[in-house]
């Protein structure tokens, strides 16, 4: 150990130990997806392009296209629905409010996919809160079908998603600088013009990488669509999970869980050009 | 922000994002079978099945297991990994991170079955091993942000001035450092309990039946059953997170650990 840099090693050591752990278990997934299904068996054969030739069929586009239509109308229901909360939870006055707010806002983000799904199934179901209280209403007289539908998955979805939205959203309002705000009302904006022309494209860089960020990870949820979806509305994860504990073909599993990664890699990826590009127009401002 | 609009938009938002864990504990005290919202009544019974059902008490404990280790290992982790790349330029330093800081984007499921595979290649399958390094690896992250947020915040004049004083680096830091970022590691290490306790879909793929965490268990029971007995063990999970939330927003600050303080 020497004097400038007390602790590297020590503390070096075990991050690269985890680290390469982790590295063995993605390369499994790397390697299964080239060996040989052997049906009716979890042991694998020897090296083989044929998992990578199965994804061309029909189904598997429709599952992958759900996905992406199901975590785009996610994130920008969810964009629409945090952005007024993570503006009250930086900008609202009083103290114990703005506390409330984040309280009620990020809660939901720690109760857990399982609690938070079966939730909803309690207020989408057949006899679930929405539609007894329809019924009650007398606005309905058969239940309306929510659950097992993309409706009803993306409604759950989206609450899913709002916590870590409203945290982005209210980091990116935070850095807002009000002068800029107060110098267009000093001019004559009115509170609308102002939130419109100067809020919304300062916390542009925010919006676009919140709605990525949430893209993304909505597109490896699992629970909400195996539950709600209830094998009507399938995402890949749920292919996955079929493929794996179903039909025990494993290398077809981790042909779609690298599709999966590499969709979501592929989103970040583009979610930093985008964020540069406009991060550089407003450096200009 | 006096608007009428904007804030009955704000709280009519709320109510979308609490109404699904009211209802949980509205039907949790409800003493019928089917599910009945209002409830019709007030009973305990739905608390006492979740409490003494076998699965879910031996689930309870693999959770606890888990969860105590996982958690702990990740505050050490994310704490020696968040002071290394704070002080220390390395080469391979880029890949180290990029490894320990991608859990947060990889889809867990993927984490999960690289974890079963490498669990079966090496006969870990049965035992907590295996479980403990996913969930090890899925917390870590936050851990290593809070820690590092807080690193920034110190000023290091303290431990230069401590040095010149004659410290030897490890009274350094375990008499400044620390001391200084323990509120950093203690949010961290609470993010992470409760991530762990909670996380579901990379857990779905490691445990076995023996091993399987509370959130696999309650699963398998949403699946078989339908009445409240999930809403009470919910409802619980529901206010102890919130009553933590509260607390850690008091003690901790919880908008300034997120980063979100009207500067």
């Amino acid at each position: 150990m020497t004097q400038q840099r007390p602790f590297f090693i020590p503390f070096l050591v075990p991050a690269v130990l985890v680290a390469v752990i982790f590295a063995a278990a993605m390369f499994n997934v790397f390697q299964y997806s080239f060996l040989e299904f052997v049906p009716g068996s979890v042991e694998v054969g020897g090296f083989t392009l044929d998992n990578f030739a199965r994804i061309n069929r029909p189904i598997y586009y429709w599952v992958l296209l759900d996905t992406f239509l199901l975590s785009f109308a996610t994130a920008f229901f969810a964009l629409v629905l945090s952005y007024p909360i993570a503006f009250a939870v930086v900008r609202a006055e009083r103290n114990w409010v703005r506390s409330v707010l984040v309280v009620l806002a990020i809660t939901p983000l720690f109760t857990g996919e399982i609690v938070r799904t079966y939730s909803w199934m309690l207020v989408l179901g057949t006899d679930g809160v929405i539609n007894t209280t329809l019924k009650a209403l007398g606005l309905i007289e058969g239940s309306i079908p929510i659950m097992y539908t993309r409706p009803g998955v993306v409604i759950a979805l989206v609450q899913f998603a709002m916590p870590v939205m409203i945290i982005l959203l209210a980091t990116a309002i935070s850095q807002v600088k009000r002068d800029c705000e107060k110098a267009a009302a000093n001019l004559g904006a009115t509170p609308n013009t102002v939130f419109w022309r100067v809020t919304i494209p300062l916390t542009m860089p925010g919006i676009l990488s919140s709605f990525v960020v949430v893209f993304a990870w909505t597109m490896s949820a699992f629970s909400t669509p195996q539950l709600i979806g209830g094998g009507k509305v399938l995402m890949i994860s749920n292919v996955v999970y079929l493929q794996g504990f179903s039909s025990f073909n494993l290398p077809f599993a981790a042909v779609l869980s690298l599709i999966a990664l590499g969709a979501a890699l592929g989103s970040l990826g583009l979610m930093k050009l985008a964020t540069a590009r406009f991060e550089r127009k407003l450096a200009t401002v | 922000m006096r608007s009428v609009l904007f804030w009955s938009a704000v709280v009519l938002i709320l109510v979308y994002m609490t109404l699904p864990a009211v209802v949980v504990v509205a039907t949790s005290v409800n003493p019928t079978e089917l599910m009945a919202f209002p409830p019709t009544g007030f009973s305990l019974r739905w608390y006492e099945k979740a409490l003494t059902y076998p699965d879910f008490q031996e689930a309870f404990k693999s959770s606890l297991v888990v969860m105590a280790l996982s958690s702990t290992l990740a505050t050490l982790l994310g704490s020696s990994f968040a002071f290394l790349i704070f002080h220390y330029k390395f080469r391979g330093r880029g890949l180290l991170e990029a490894a320990l800081w991608s859990p947060l984007i990889i889809p867990h499921f993927t984490t999960g079955f690289g974890f079963l595979l490498l669990g079966s290649h090496l006969s870990l399958t049965q035992g907590y091993a295996v479980i403990v390094m996913a969930h090890l690896l899925l917390v870590t992250p936050f851990v290593t942000r809070a820690v590092f947020v807080s690193l920034s915040n110190v000023d290091t004049n303290y431990a230069r001035a401590a040095a010149n004083l004659g410290a030897t680096p490890s009274e350094v830091l375990f008499k400044i450092t620390i001391p200084l970022v323990l509120p950093g590691m203690i949010g961290g290490w609470l993010i992470a309990a409760i991530l762990s306790l909670t996380e579901f879909t990379a857990s779905l793929y490691v445990t076995a039946s023996r091993t399987q965490t509370l959130p696999v268990a309650m699963y398998n029971y949403i699946r078989e059953y339908a009445d409240p007995t999930i809403s009470a063990i919910s409802a619980l999970l529901i206010l102890s997170t919130t009553i933590i939330m509260i607390v850690a927003n008091h003690f901790l600050g919880l908008r300034r650990i997120l980063g979100i303080d009207n500067g």
